[in-house]
C-alpha cells in the first residue's frame, strides 16, 4: 500500500500543467495525435496519484490534512496550500476521472482541426487550474483557482475566435464572471479581517468563535455572489447558453461537469460559515429554486440540441444550490458528482450527433437517428433516463434525496420542494422531447447529410460514461449511505440536513417525484413522437407563452437595453463630454488665461535673468514669510 | 556602487554622443549595450540587499555645499528597491524597439540615456534638493522625447506635459526650501538642511503640516496622475514614440506614488492621517473613471493610458490605506503596472509599426496572421485585468485586501475596477485579434520578429514570477513599509487596524456614514 503525504499532491496539479507548458511550446511539433496522446497522459496520470492518495478515505483511515506548498502573500495571510479531504479527493476524482473521459473524446472531436495541439493546451490548463481549485487550502488560492478555470473558459469558448459569435461569447463569460467575483473578492476580504488569516484551518475551525450572525450572514452571501457567477445561476447565467460557441467536449468538461460546479463546492466547503447564516443559506436555496424552474421552462423551448443541454445544466446546478441552501451538502455533492456523469454523457452524445449531422445543431433537421449511431443512441438514452429520475439510474438517487431534504425542512422550503417537484417534471419534459426529436421518428435531414456512428475513441468515453450514469447513485442510497459516511470527515461539526427517516416517507416523496418525471416523459413522447406539423400544434396551444420560453424570456435583451446600452452611454459620455470637455477644458482654459494674463504683464518678460531671479527670490520669500507666519513654526 | 548606478547611463550618454552622427547604424545597438551596464548594477544592487532591513541600505554622502547643507546623498530601501529594478530593466527594452527613431537618432539614444540617470537618481536621492533636481531634470529629455520624435501633435502634448508637470514642481521647490529653512530654525547651529534624514526629525506644527503636504501632493498628484489631474497623460501617449509611452507608463507616473509614499507620509504624517479621505476618494474616483473612460476610446493607446489612471489609483489607495498590507500592495503594484503595462504599450508601438495606425477599428482578426503577438497581448492583458497567478493581481488584492480594514465602503467601490478593467481589455482585445479577418494590410500583418519576441519574453517571465513568488520583492519591501506606518503610529494618534477584527470593520463603516 503507497502512503502519499499530502505534500506530494501537488503533483495532482503539477501533472496536467507540465504536459499543457509541454504542448504550449512543443505542440506543433509534436503534432496530430501525439499531442493529443501526451495531454490524455498527463490527464491520466493524475487521476492516478488522486486515486492512490483517496485510497486511506476510503478504508475510513484517512485524516483530512492540510500542506503548506509556499507563502504567497503573507499580508493578508495568503499562501499555496493543499487541503486533502474526502470532499477534496473527491472533486479531485471527478474532474480527473470525467476531464481524462473527455480529453479521450477530444481526440476523435478535434480530429483534423488546424489548432489540435492548442486545444489540448488548453484543456491541460484546465484541469490543472480546475485541480488548483479543489485542492486548493486557501481563500486565496482557491481564487487563483477559481480565475484561472474563468481563464480556461474564456479560452475556449472564442477557441474558433475567427467567428464573432465565438469571441463575444467568451468575452461575455468572463465579464459576467467577473460580476460574481466582484462578490467574492468582498468576502475574501470580510473573511481576513475577521480572522487574519484567508486559510481554511485558520478560518474554519474559529468561524464559530471569531463571527457574529450579520458577519457570517455578509460573507455568506458574498461567497454565494461569486458562486452564482461561476454556477450559472439567477440572474449571472446569461453567459452559460452563450458559452455553447466552444467546442463540444469543451461544454462537456468546462459548462457541465466541472467548473460550473465550482460554485456548489465553495459552498460546501464553506458550510461552517453557512453554518452561523441561515439567512444566506435560505438566499442560496432560493436562488437554486427559481433558477431551476426558471431554466428547464427555457430548456423546453429550444430547438439546439447543446442549448437544450446549457440550460438543462443551468437547472441542474440550481438543484445543488437548492441542496446546499437546505444544508444537505452532501447531497448537493452528490447530485454535483452524478450530474457530472450523466450531462458529460449527454453533451459528449450531442457532440457525437453534431459530428454525426456536418456541425448541424438545429434538432428539427434530426430526427432518426438510432440506427444510423446505435452507441450514441443508446449511451445517450441512459443519459436520458439518468436525468429524468427515474430509478435505479443516477440521478435518481441523487435528486430525490435532494427533493427529501428540502421537505423535511419544511415551512418556507415546502414551497421550493414543489418548485423543485415542478422542476423535475419538466426536466423528464424536455429531455424526451431531445431524445425524441432527435433520434426517434423519421429522419429529417438536410441535402448531403450522411450520418455515421462516431470512432471508437468518441464512443469509448460515452460507454464509460454511460456506466457511470446508471451505476454512479448507488454509492448513496437511503439504504446505504455511503457517500455520506465517506463525507463525514469533511463535514466535521457540520449539521447535515437529511430526509426525514422513516421508509414509508421516502417512498411516498419518491414516488411523487418518479410520478412527476412519468408525466413529463409521457407528455412529451406523445407530444412529439408525432410528425413535425402535429408537435408544433402541440407548440403552438401554449401561445405566447412557448414564444418566451424560445426567446429565454429575452433575458439578454434586457440585460442589454437595461444596463449595458446606459452602461456605454454613461462611458461615452464622461470620456468624450466629462474628460474631453470638462475635466480637460479646464486645464486647458487655466492656460488659456494664463497667456492672457500674460500678454497684459508682457513688460516683465524683459529676458534679464537676473530679473526673472528677483522675481522668483522675491515671491519664494513672500511664501516662506507666510508660511512661518501661519504655520508658527 | 550607487553613484556608479546613477551616473554609467550618464557617461553612456556621454560616449554615444562623441560617435559621429552619420554613424546612424551604432546608436541604437550602443545605447543599448551601455544600458545593460546599469541593469547589471541595479541586478547586483537588488540581490545584495539585505532583507530584513528596514533603513537606508549602501547609503553614500558626499556634502557638497555645506552653508545650504546639500549633499550627494544616495541610499535604497524597500521602497525604491523595485523602481529602481524596474527602471534598468525597462531602458534597453523601450532601445531595442526604438529601430522606427529615424531622424537625430543619435540625439534620441542620448536623450534616453540621460532621462536614465534622471530617473534612477530621483529614486536613490536621499537629499530632498538632490531629489529635486533630478525630479526636474527629467522633464527635458521626456519633454524632447514627446516633442521631437513623437506624433501629429507632439508638440502641443509636449508642452502641455511640461507645464503641467514644472507648475507642480514650483510648488514642490517651495516646500522643500520651507522644509530647509524650519530645519535652520531648529537646530542649534542654525544650519539649512535637504537631508532627508535629518528632517524626518523635525517638529513640524499640524497646520504648516497640511501647507507643505498639500505642495508636495499636488507636485506628485499630477505626475501619478491623480484624478482630475490626468488630462495631460493620456495626449502624452498618444504622441510619444513607443520608448516614450514605455518609460512614461512604466516609470515616471511612479515618480508620483513614489513621492507620496516616500515624502509625504513619513514628514507629514498628522497631514497624511487627516488627509487620508480626500486622497482615498481620489484615488477611488480614478480607479472607477479611468477604467469607464477606457472603455469606449477608439485609440488603443489611449485606452491603455486610460487604464493607468485606474492603475495607480489602486496604488494611492494602498498608499493611503496605512495598513501594512496595502502599503506592501502600492509597492509592488509600481512595479507591476510598470512591467504589464510597459508590455502592452511595446505591444502597442510593434502594431504601430506595421499599421501605422493605432485606431481599434482599422484592425481585426489579428490573432490569425500573428498568434504570437496575439498570445503576449493577450496575456499582458490578462496581468492588467488582475488574474491571479500573474502580478497585477498581487497588486491589486494586497492593496484591496489591506486597504478594507480602514476604508471598506470605498474598497468596495474601488473593487468593482476588476469587473470594469475585464469590460475594457477584453473587447479590445476581441476587436483587434479576432473576429473575421478583413482588409488586406491586416491580412498580411507580420507576426513577431525573433527580436521582439525577446523584448517581451522577459517581461512575461516577470509577470509570471511576481505572480507566482512575489516574495522576492514583497520580503525585501515589507521592512521599509513597517518602519513607514510605525513612524506615522508613533507621530499620531493613528492606529493600524489589526486584522482579525471585523467587528472593527463594521464600526468605522457606519461611523463613515453618520
Amino acid at each position: 500500500m503507497i502512503d502519499l503525504p499530502t505534500e506530494a499532491l501537488w503533483l495532482v496539479i503539477a501533472l496536467p500543467l507540465g504536459g499543457s507548458l509541454l504542448l504550449h511550446f512543443a505542440g506543433r511539433w509534436l503534432g496530430e495525435p501525439r499531442a493529443g496522446y501526451l495531454a490524455c497522459a498527463a490527464s491520466l496520470a493524475a487521476f492516478g496519484v488522486a486515486a492512490v492518495a483517496a485510497v486511506p478515505f476510503l478504508t475510513g483511515e484517512g485524516q483530512p490534512s492540510q500542506s503548506l506548498l509556499w507563502e504567497w502573500m503573507p499580508a493578508v495571510g495568503a499562501s499555496f496550500e493543499i487541503v486533502w479531504d474526502p470532499l477534496s479527493a473527491l472533486m479531485t476524482l471527478v474532474v480527473t476521472g470525467v476531464g481524462s473521459l473527455i480529453h479521450i473524446y477530444s481526440l476523435g472531436y478535434m480530429h483534423g482541426d488546424p489548432r489540435f495541439a492548442r486545444f489540448f493546451v488548453y484543456l491541460n490548463l484546465f484541469t490543472a487550474s480546475m485541480l488548483t481549485l479543489v485542492l486548493a487550502g486557501n481563500f486565496a488560492m482557491l481564487f487563483v483557482g477559481w480565475e484561472l478555470v474563468g481563464l480556461c473558459s474564456y479560452l475556449l469558448i472564442s477557441f474558433w475566435f475567427t467567428r464573432p459569435s465565438a469571441a463575444a461569447a467568451g468575452k461575455k463569460a468572463f465579464v459576467v464572471n467577473r460580476i460574481g467575483d466582484f462578490g467574492f473578492l468582498i468576502a475574501l476580504m470580510l473573511i481576513f479581517s475577521s480572522f487574519g488569516t484567508l486559510s481554511y484551518s485558520g478560518v474554519f475551525d474559529r468561524a464559530s468563535e471569531e463571527l457574529t450572525g450579520s458577519a457570517a450572514t455578509l460573507i455568506g452571501l458574498m461567497l454565494a455572489a461569486g458562486a452564482i457567477g461561476k454556477s450559472a445561476q439567477i440572474p449571472l447565467y446569461v453567459w452559460l447558453p452563450d458559452a455553447m460557441e466552444g467546442p463540444t467536449p469543451v461544454s462537456a468538461l468546462i459548462h457541465a461537469a466541472t467548473m460550473v460546479t465550482a460554485g456548489v463546492y465553495v459552498i460546501a466547503r464553506s458550510a461552517p460559515i453557512f453554518e452561523l447564516a441561515p439567512a444566506a443559506s435560505g438566499a442560496v436555496a432560493a436562488v437554486g429554486a427559481l433558477t431551476a424552474l426558471w431554466a428547464a421552462t427555457i430548456a423546453m423551448g429550444q430547438s439546439d440540441i447543446k442549448r437544450v443541454l446549457a440550460y438543462s445544466t443551468i437547472s441542474q446546478l440550481g438543484y445543488m444550490f437548492l441542496a446546499v441552501g437546505a444544508t444537505a451538502y452532501v447531497a448537493g455533492v452528490f447530485h454535483l458528482m452524478t450530474h457530472a456523469f450523466f450531462k458529460a454523457l449527454l453533451f459528449l452524445g450531442a457532440g457525437s450527433v453534431i459530428h454525426a449531422m456536418g456541425g448541424r445543431q438545429d434538432m428539427e433537421e434530426m430526427g432518426g437517428l438510432r440506427k444510423a449511431m446505435p452507441v450514441t443512441f443508446l449511451t445517450m438514452g441512459i443519459g436520458v433516463v439518468a436525468i429524468a429520475g427515474f430509478p435505479p439510474l443516477a440521478g435518481f438517487w441523487s435528486k430525490d434525496e435532494i427533493l427529501g431534504v428540502v421537505f423535511n425542512q419544511g415551512g418556507f422550503f415546502t414551497l421550493l420542494w414543489l418548485v423543485g417537484l415542478i422542476t423535475a417534471l419538466l426536466t423528464a419534459f424536455y429531455m424526451i422531447r431531445q431524445f425524441v426529436l432527435v433520434f426517434l421518428g423519421w429522419p429529417r435531414w438536410p441535402e448531403g447529410v450522411v450520418p455515421h456512428e462516431s470512432p471508437r475513441s468518441m464512443t469509448f468515453p460515452l460507454v464509460v460514461l454511460a456506466v457511470l450514469s446508471v451505476l454512479g447513485g448507488l454509492v448513496n442510497t437511503p439504504f446505504r449511505l455511503g457517500l455520506e459516511h465517506f463525507l463525514e470527515p469533511s463535514f466535521e461539526g457540520v449539521k447535515l440536513g437529511h430526509p426525514a427517516d422513516g421508509v414509508v416517507s421516502i417512498l411516498v416523496l419518491a414516488a411523487v417525484a418518479v410520478g412527476a418525471g412519468v408525466v413529463g416523459a409521457a407528455m412529451a413522447f406523445f407530444a412529439y413522437h408525432r410528425p413535425p406539423e402535429a408537435w408544433r400544434r402541440f407548440q403552438a396551444a401554449f401561445g405566447k407563452v412557448w414564444g418566451w420560453w424560445e426567446d429565454g424570456y429575452r433575458v439578454d435583451d434586457i440585460y442589454g437595453t437595461m444596463l449595458v446600452a446606459p452602461g456605454r452611454r454613461l462611458a461615452e459620455q464622461a470620456a468624450f463630454k466629462l474628460d474631453l470637455g470638462v475635466v480637460d477644458g479646464a486645464v486647458n482654459g487655466v492656460a488659456r488665461l494664463v497667456r492672457a494674463a500674460g500678454t497684459m504683464i508682457r513688460p516683465a518678460q524683459s529676458g534679464l535673468i537676473r530679473q526673472y531671479g528677483l522675481w522668483f527670490g522675491l515671491g519664494l520669500v513672500a511664501l516662506l514669510a507666510w508660511l512661518l507666519v501661519r504655520g508658527g513654526v | 556602487m550607487l553613484t556608479l548606478l546613477v551616473l554609467t547611463p550618464l557617461l553612456g550618454a556621454v560616449v554615444v554622443s562623441l560617435v559621429p552622427a552619420r554613424r546612424r547604424e551604432l546608436h541604437l545597438p550602443l545605447g543599448m549595450a551601455l544600458s545593460v551596464a546599469p541593469l547589471g548594477l541595479a541586478g547586483a544592487m537588488f540581490f545584495s540587499f539585505d532583507a530584513g532591513e528596514a533603513s537606508f541600505q549602501m547609503v553614500e554622502k558626499v556634502v557638497w555645499w555645506e552653508p545650504w547643507g546639500v549633499s550627494w546623498q544616495l541610499g535604497v530601501d524597500g521602497i525604491s528597491l523595485g523602481m529602481v529594478a524596474l527602471t534598468a530593466i525597462l531602458f534597453p527594452l523601450s532601445l531595442a524597439v526604438s529601430d522606427s527613431i529615424s531622424h537625430r537618432r543619435k540625439a534620441f539614444v542620448v536623450a534616453m540615456l540621460f532621462l536614465e540617470t534622471g530617473l534612477i537618481g530621483t529614486f536613490l536621492a536621499l537629499d530632498l534638493l538632490l531629489f529635486f533636481v533630478f525630479f526636474e531634470v527629467i522633464l527635458v529629455p521626456m519633454y524632447l522625447i514627446i516633442g521631437v520624435w513623437g506624433g501629429k501633435r507632439r508638440v502641443y502634448a509636449a508642452v502641455k506635459f511640461f507645464i503641467y508637470t514644472a507648475f507642480g514642481s514650483a510648488l514642490l521647490l517651495a516646500a522643500i526650501i520651507a522644509l530647509a529653512v524650519m530645519h535652520a530654525s531648529q537646530t542649534p547651529d542654525g544650519l539649512l538642511s535637504f537631508d532627508y534624514l535629518a528632517l524626518l526629525t523635525l517638529d513640524i506644527s499640524p497646520t504648516a503640516q497640511m501647507w507643505l503636504f498639500g505642495a508636495f501632493a499636488l507636485a506628485f498628484a499630477i505626475k501619478v496622475p491623480l484624478f482630475p489631474f490626468h488630462t495631460w497623460l493620456p495626449d502624452a501617449h498618444v504622441e510619444a514614440p513607443t520608448a516614450g509611452s514605455v518609460l512614461l507608463a512604466g516609470v515616471l507616473l511612479k515618480l508620483g506614488t513614489y513621492g507620496l509614499l516616500r515624502f509625504n507620509l513619513t514628514l507629514f504624517p498628522e497631514a497624511t492621517v487627516s488627509l487620508v479621505p480626500v486622497l482615498a476618494v481620489l484615488a477611488v474616483v480614478g480607479i472607477i473613471y479611468g477604467a469607464v473612460v477606457a472603455i469606449v476610446q477608439p485609440d488603443l493607446k489611449k485606452l491603455v493610458a486610460y487604464s493607468s489612471v485606474s492603475h495607480l489609483g489602486f496604488v494611492v489607495l494602498g498608499i493611503f490605506a496605512l495598513t501594512s498590507a496595502g502599503l506592501q500592495g502600492a509597492v509592488i503594484q509600481n512595479v507591476n503596472h510598470g512591467l504589464t503595462t510597459g508590455a502592452l504599450f511595446l505591444l502597442v508601438g510593434m502594431l504601430y509599426d506595421r499599421r501605422h495606425t493605432k485606431q481599434i477599428s482599422d484592425f481585426g482578426g489579428l490573432a490569425t496572421p500573428a498568434p504570437l503577438m496575439a498570445g503576449f497581448f493577450l496575456f499582458m492583458a490578462f496581468a492588467s485585468i488582475g488574474l491571479p497567478g500573474l502580478n497585477g493581481f498581487v497588486g491589486e488584492f494586497l492593496v484591496l485586501v489591506g486597504s478594507f480594514p480602514s476604508l471598506p465602503g470605498l474598497t468596495v467601490v474601488a473593487a468593482f475596477g476588476v469587473v470594469l478593467a475585464a469590460i475594457y481589455m477584453l473587447w479590445a482585445y476581441q476587436r483587434v485579434f479576432t473576429g473575421p479577418l478583413e482588409g488586406a494590410e491586416n491580412r498580411k500583418l507580420a507576426d513577431l520578429s525573433a527580436k521582439e519576441t525577446a523584448v517581451l519574453a522577459p517581461l512575461a517571465a516577470l509577470v509570471l514570477l511576481l505572480g507566482l513568488y512575489p516574495g522576492i520583492l514583497l520580503e525585501r519591501t515589507a521592512p521599509s513599509v513597517e518602519a513607514i506606518l510605525d513612524r506615522i503610529e508613533q507621530h499620531t494618534d493613528y492606529e493600524a487596524p489589526e486584522p482579525g477584527r471585523l467587528a472593527d470593520v463594521f464600526n468605522t463603516a457606519s461611523e463613515d456614514e453618520s
